[in-house]
């Protein structure tokens, strides 16, 4: 069976793989059969080879070295390039964060294919989805030159389940000096929250203007506490200084693809709705009766967000 | 310190925008086209640069003839010249394509820096910095909130989820820019009347030494098979709060079985 590398991205925060890395493991079935690669710091793949194989990695390619995190991107590229020429895989497959996108891009100029970012499936002949311009056009994409790279986009496929061998095999890591240019000398977390992440999220509760104040932003935390959910917000909000730029849904910022995601007090601008339009249950809790999420609102309450929220957020608590 | 900014010109994302159905490619001719939102803030930062720095800010583009609007916005911003590449062969290149044609005029030009926008929102794939860094054998400081130049060395934040990492890298490097790093000045008045004297270096693909036959829809890494309009949602429901919006809300999501 033809083999399909998947590159495994872990979790920043430590604790094993992302969500997304059994995501592609799943996509990437469509193809062939998945062997995961782990390019990352001494002693990352024995905490995640289980997960990868229970998942369906039949090898799990281990490219341990300090390098490979000491500096951007360029050095995962490199040792990725390199499997691919040894193992002529069918295809690859990469979670699509932002170094995945350019791990990507890397790679593909290294061994001369062609690649798609973002894409939401992939098709058993190597056609891929694509959503464009905000979500309101879908596209049919192939590669057409070389191996094809995908980055698959986070909460597009659910993870199934498929036991692999995960046969360890280890590769041997020599970064160049060309993919040394960029260093990193530290990483730094600013915001640490319980809440989930939110391209992850299965729920995502976000605000807007309407919430009126950086102080209100608690009753939109309180209902994505009670929900489980990660919290969000439009640039409105955030370029009104309510909420943080790391948390914005939009154009200019994060997209994403939940199960349920619930608009408070977001007018529904065509810069908000590129970033959350694929959502696949949407509510819209706003006062404005003709504002424009409401278009796309699988439920949508008009009223006012200081009372509807809280009675919400205390209602779906006594419930537990 | 000399730097080149790479523009390019978008269709509005606030304005509506199509597929060409004729070649499953970008609509640009009949849309309301702009600078790429993103680029303003790269356009700002090497300006920043300079006038700390001294040096020339060159603005660099490839797109039709009418991407001399989205040129004469950055040079009316301050940036003191451009470099336009134009050709006809150039319609329909995916993005590894375009990074050669950009790579090859960059050959061409002497720099420190190349600053761009993080991301073009129609196309939204954020890879640009990584493919030139890639063709170009230089370092890639991608994604920054904050970028610093000292002493031939330069430093960025890259934003990530919840924070930032720390990146530096010898000069010439490639930085891309996220909206989080400045706020783009407007071009004054005296500023658009300069722009129409500065100088436009117009390029075809012959004067960058690439042939035709690397480039174009027909030679693309990549093909749009077909696309289609987002099938139309169904009429949600939509209940005006007489004391009972929460419960309704909340009834919606236990038939949903979210809670």
């Amino acid at each position: 069976m033809a083999e399909v590398l998947v590159l495994a991205e872990l979790n920043p925060a430590g604790g094993g793989v992302r969500k997304t890395t059994l995501e592609a493991l799943t996509a990437a079935r469509a193809l062939g059969e998945p062997s995961a690669v782990v390019i990352a710091a001494p002693g990352t793949a024995a905490g995640i080879k289980d997960a990868l194989a229970e998942y369906g990695a039949a090898t799990v390619y281990v490219a341990e070295a300090p390098e490979v995190d000491e500096f951007l991107v360029a050095p995962k590229a490199e040792v990725l390039a390199q499997l691919v020429q040894e193992k002529s895989p069918t295809a690859v497959v990469i979670p699509s964060s932002p170094e995945g996108k350019e791990i990507a891009a890397r790679l593909a100029i290294k061994i001369g294919s062609g690649f798609l970012t973002d894409v939401t499936e992939i098709a058993a002949d190597g056609t891929a989805t694509q959503v464009a311009f905000a979500g309101s056009v879908i596209v049919h994409s192939k590669v057409t030159a070389g191996t094809p790279i995908y980055t698959l986009r986070g909460n597009s496929v659910t993870p199934e389940p498929a036991a692999g061998a995960g046969a360890e095999q280890a590769v041997s890591v020599s970064v160049s000096d060309a993919a040394k240019g960029a260093k990193v000398t530290d990483r730094v977390v600013e915001q640490k929250s319980s809440r989930p992440e939110l391209t992850e999220a299965s729920i995502v509760v976000s605000g807007g203007r309407g919430v009126a104040s950086a102080e209100n932003f608690s009753i939109i935390e309180g209902l994505a506490d009670s929900l489980g959910a990660a919290v969000g917000a439009s640039r409105a909000a955030v370029d009104s200084g309510f909420y943080p730029h790391t948390f914005q849904v939009g154009q200019t910022g994060k997209t994403v693809s939940p199960n349920l995601y619930v608009a408070v007090g977001i007018s529904g601008a065509i810069q908000h709705r590129a970033g959350m339009q694929t959502s696949k249950t949407i509510v819209a809790i706003n006062k404005d009766p003709e504002a424009p999420i409401f278009e796309l609102a699988d439920f949508g309450v008009i009223g006012d967000l200081n009372t509807v929220v809280p009675a919400a957020t205390e209602q779906i608590n006594a419930r537990k | 310190m000399n730097i080149v900014v790479l523009v390019k010109q978008v269709p509005d994302s606030g304005s509506e925008r199509k597929m060409d159905p004729a070649d499953n490619t970008v609509a640009r001719a009949a849309a309301d086209n702009v600078v790429n939102e993103i680029d303003e803030y790269a356009i700002e930062e090497a300006l920043v640069v300079k006038e700390a720095q001294g040096g020339e800010v060159t603005v660099l583009t490839v797109g039709p003839d009418s991407a001399t609007d989205a040129i004469r916005k950055a040079l009316s911003m301050g940036a003191d010249k451009a470099v336009h590449v134009s050709d006809e062969a150039i319609k329909g290149s995916d993005a590894v394509q375009i990074s050669a044609v950009l790579a090859a005029a960059l050959g061409q030009l002497e720099f420190d820096l190349v600053i761009c926008g993080a991301e073009a929102t129609d196309s939204q794939m954020s890879v640009m910095p990584a493919l030139l860094a890639e063709r170009l054998g230089l370092p890639q400081l991608s994604g920054a909130r904050k970028l610093t130049v000292d002493g031939g060395v330069a430093k960025i934040e890259r934003q990530t989820d919840g924070g930032y990492w720390a990146v530096e890298a010898p000069l010439p490097a490639i930085v891309s820019t996220w909206d989080t790093i400045n706020e783009p000045r407007y071009p004054s008045f005296k500023g658009i009347m300069a722009a129409k004297k500065k100088p436009v270096e117009t390029k075809t693909l012959a004067d960058l030494g690439l042939d035709a036959s690397t480039v174009g829809l027909a030679n693309a890494t990549t093909q749009v098979v077909d696309f289609a309009g987002r099938p139309p949602k169904g009429e949600g429901v939509k209940v005006t709060d007489e004391g009972d919006g929460a419960q309704k809300f909340v009834d919606f999501l236990a038939g949903q079985k979210i809670v």
